[in-house]
């Protein structure tokens, strides 16, 4: 593969190159780069502040802070001298700019330290040849490049850096990390000092000229279209401008159908949207209830899996030879994301151009879907990624960029489209429920020698719904020799989507929880019987798979939790440690809780002790700790008390009165002790959450000896 | 009507019954407060009528009378809420940082009625302020470090 790059493909990014991004001819674009641009992402002009671009979408996860850190880090600059300068949406310059699946770190770590190290190399070399020494004897510190006792600003060989080769970004010289000053200090976020002074603009704050509030009301149940509406009244509303009936596309998870209602003001819609009356169509959706998808998951136990999805050597000749066999039922229902921003977005579209104003995840992808809805190239789409208050995964999707550049193309005028958190929570693209029907098989000695799992989904056609899926190698295949596992698909017409740790979230629980009951049935340690089940270090999986993963990482990082939490060490009584581990999103965590349960049946959280392995470097410990104190809390609230529900083929939960979060005075201490071995730089939004569920309810077993085995966990089966 | 938003004396057309987190929002184009549940659950749009923190979408407009509105914008008029956005961004407070206006308003409610609260002082003043990415021990910790400075 070239990647010997020249000035021009320096400059911009698309394509992976050995798994990192780079490369992408954008000639236009580079004849228009300003001076003193070194690449896509550091420009250094010949007097002020040196500006370091932040490409990726930016949704509390740190990001715009960490890799420019990294940039800062490798170019030798100043961090509390350099700008922080948020960019556009355009893959054909940055590559990838997704806040999804903790890949921004694995995909974009190494690749950022050259692009600080590559712009490093040019003014050296510019700085070389107008002192005119050797480049050997020039070193730079804080953004100054420095020659026995000379020492001048980056900025004065700016100029004369910009017109030279860019270096081969392959062999471009990096820091030995053991000089590393930036990363792996403590740096709050770029953004904190806005943020406190409500100067920072979110997605929900933009403001464009002749801007107008946009509410878009749409039927609980999916599918049903606006057959008729009382638009007059509608209109005839206080300060209510329009209102119109937007008829949808026909594809799943298309345009939806609603009633666009126009005003002054986000509360004029909203009050006027009080008033609307609407017949809808019927929905094939209609039939969905929580009670019906339980019935059908029930009526699948016993039968066999309707789609087979891995299975190696013999379970049922295992099973026969089986010294004793432990069989349960695991659930866990749908949960939303309810981020703290409420959806929306705002968009201009003035003939065949289209600007966007979106807090997105994934920008690419709406890009795309409002360019065919609106039928213009996807060039003439500009995307400005809005500051996000929350993703959790929902803003993955871009459902809400394509209503609000229909409904402005429609209205003719600047939109702002605020979705109400009633409808944050009825529209949301859910965590997929699931059932897991579990078997296995212990020998005289009580190791595990077989694991049978039917896992009940949802999904359509014989295919599982999105985020809805289970990989065919994941933990514990490769791990238990006679293995099987095999889906029942239930149907589903409703949006799903990629929850923090999608699918990891519930098979956390499933398979943590599991392990606890065999461990328990062999009259085993819960954390000896998980090493011997992880068995000697070695790596297991397809590579093309989520994985692969070490079992000696693993191994470590429960060794780590179980001694931080003095596992072992007396308790009183109605007190439990339990433990769990969990491999996700290249990111090893294990967990210990100490939980507490009252004769009443509440349960407090002592303390959580978190051991995690995300390779060899933590890039901004300050994010770094935010992040996973967030996902365990984040997990914590879920398996206490979070259930979306559906009646009639629409979802009953309303607001946070029916979704609990947690609160100040519910927040247990937690510990975390990252382990650092020499393995690449892995992300960290996603990995601290799944092991959370089961080592509380593994807690909530050792403290009472009842096995919880459905989220939300149900705490009145815990009366003493 | 005339409001008094950040010590000074606004004129506002609005419906009376618009909730001032709208009037603000949309009206005024004050977007510091933000909008998180509009019913009184999240308090992300927490501010301040004579100090005492409300939440704004549940406070009409015409309610506020002569009351001294103060909003994120004005947070750093105070003593108090110069060393809480200090605080809050020395120990990195905020992950997507949306509810953390609303968080300081009530810390400094907390903070100037309650120069050194305890655990429990601050479990009753911030009870009613979600932060969805649960940045609650930092929030505690900055709050603990803005007493003491």
């Amino acid at each position: 593969m070239n990647i010997q790059l020249s000035r021009r493909n320096f400059l911009f990014a698309s394509a992976a190159v050995g798994g990192g991004l780079y490369l992408g001819l954008s000639p236009e674009r580079a004849d228009a780069a300003e001076a003193g641009q070194l690449n896509a992402w550091v420009v250094i002009p010949a007097t002020g502040r040196i500006r370091i671009m932040a490409s990726n979408p930016e949704v509390g996860q740190g990001i715009r802070t960490s890799l420019p850190m990294v940039i800062c880090e490798e170019l030798d600059a100043d961090w509390a001298a350099v700008e922080i300068v948020p960019t556009l949406a355009d893959a054909k310059i940055y590559g990838r700019q997704v806040a999804g699946g903790s890949q921004a770190m694995p995909t974009q770590y190494e690749p950022m330290r050259r692009v600080g190290a590559g712009a490093r190399t040019m003014i050296l070399a510019a700085a070389a040849a107008a002192w005119n020494v050797p480049v050997a004897e020039l070193s730079t510190d804080k953004g100054h490049v420095i020659h026995g006792t000379k020492r001048a600003p980056y900025g004065q060989f700016a100029a004369a850096a910009a017109a030279l080769p860019a270096p081969d970004m392959a062999s471009v010289a990096v820091k030995d990390p053991k000089t590393f000053r930036l990363i792996g200090s403590f740096q709050p976020g770029v953004n904190n000092r806005a943020i406190v002074a409500g100067s920072q603009d979110y997605g929900i704050d933009a403001v464009v000229p002749g801007m107008i509030h946009a509410a878009f009301h749409k039927s609980g149940v999916q599918g049903a279209k606006v057959k008729s509406a009382n638009l007059a009244a509608i209109k005839a509303m206080g300060g209510v401008k329009d209102a119109f009936i937007v008829a949808g596309t026909e594809e799943y998870e298309g345009l939806a159908s609603g009633v666009a209602i126009l005003a002054d003001t986000t509360w004029h819609a909203e009050r006027a949207r009080a008033a609307l009356k609407v017949e809808w169509s019927d929905s094939p959706a209609a039939f969905q209830s929580t009670a019906t998808w339980a019935k059908l998951a029930a009526e699948a136990k016993g039968k066999p899996a309707v789609m087979p999805i891995h299975a190696t050597g013999d379970v049922s000749a295992a099973m026969a030879k089986a010294t004793k066999r432990v069989a349960a039922d695991y659930a866990y229902p749908f949960i939303p994301h309810v981020p703290m921003e409420p959806i929306n977005c705002t968009a201009r579209v003035d003939g065949d151009k289209v600007e966007i104003w979106a807090p997105t995840q994934n920008p690419e992808p709406g890009r795309a879907a409002v360019a065919k809805l609106l039928g213009v190239p996807p060039e003439n789409v500009t995307i400005h990624m809005m500051r996000v208050g929350g993703g959790f995964g929902r803003r993955l999707q871009n459902d809400y960029m394509v209503e609000a550049a229909a409904i402005a193309k429609q209205a003719g005028r600047p939109v702002k489209l605020t979705w109400t958190r009633e409808d944050d929570i009825t529209q949301d693209f859910l965590r997929p429920g699931g059932w897991h029907y579990l078997e296995a098989g212990l020998d005289a000695q009580g190791r595990c020698i077989a694991w049978d799992n039917h896992f009940i989904s949802y999904g359509r056609d014989g295919k599982f719904a999105r985020a809805a899926g289970i990989g065919p190698t994941d933990f514990p295949a490769g791990i238990i020799e006679d293995f099987r596992l095999g889906a029942t698909v239930l149907p589903l017409i409703h949006t799903t989507g990629f929850l923090r740790a999608p699918s990891n979230n519930a098979f956390g629980f499933v398979t943590q929880c599991f392990i606890d009951e065999l461990a328990h049935a062999a009259g085993k340690d819960q954390v000896q019987f998980r090493r011997d089940f992880l068995g000697a270090p070695r790596i297991i999986g397809d590579p093309k798979s989520r994985g692969p993963y070490n079992t000696g990482r693993m191994r470590a990082v429960l060794d780590k939790a179980a001694a931080m939490a003095g596992w072992g060490r007396k308790l009183p009584k109605r007190t439990g440690l339990g433990v769990a581990f969990h491999f996700s999103h290249l990111g090893y965590f294990a967990n210990v809780i100490e939980a507490s349960v009252a004769a009443d049946g509440t349960v407090k959280v002592h303390k959580v002790w978190v051991a995690g392995d995300i390779g060899r470097q933590i890039v901004n410990p300050a994010g770094a700790l935010n992040q996973v104190q967030g996902s365990i809390l984040d997990a914590l609230g879920a398996c206490m008390g979070h259930e979306i529900t559906f009646a009639d083929g629409a979802i009953e939960q309303r607001n946070f009165g029916d979704v609990p979060m947690l609160r100040n005075e519910q927040i247990p201490p937690i510990e975390v002790a990252f382990l650092t071995p020499d393995y690449p730089v892995t992300g960290l939004g996603e990995p601290a959450y799944p092991a959370v569920a089961p080592a509380l309810a593994n807690a909530i077993f050792a403290a009472t000896g009842v096995r919880l085995r459905k989220l939300p966990l149900d705490v009145s089966q815990l009366k003493a | 009507m005339k409001l008094n938003i950040n010590g000074k004396s606004v004129d506002v057309t609005a419906d009376p019954d618009m909730p001032l987190l709208w009037a603000l929002r949309d009206v005024l184009g004050l977007t510091g407060t933000k909008f998180g549940c509009g019913a009184g659950f999240c308090g992300a749009c927490t501010v301040q009528l004579d100090g005492e923190p409300v939440r704004g979408c549940q406070t009409p407009v015409s309610a506020v009378g002569t009351a001294k509105i103060t909003t994120i914008e004005g947070l750093s008029a105070s003593a108090w809420g110069r060393k809480l956005q200090d605080a809050w961004v020395a120990l990195d407070v905020p992950q997507c940082g949306y509810c953390q206006a609303g968080q300081l308003l009530a810390a400094e409610a907390l903070l100037r009625t309650t120069p050194k609260p305890t655990d429990a002082d601050i479990d009753a003043a911030m009870s009613g302020n979600i932060c969805r990415c649960a940045t609650y021990t930092r929030i505690r910790a900055a709050i603990k470090q803005a007493a003491a400075a």
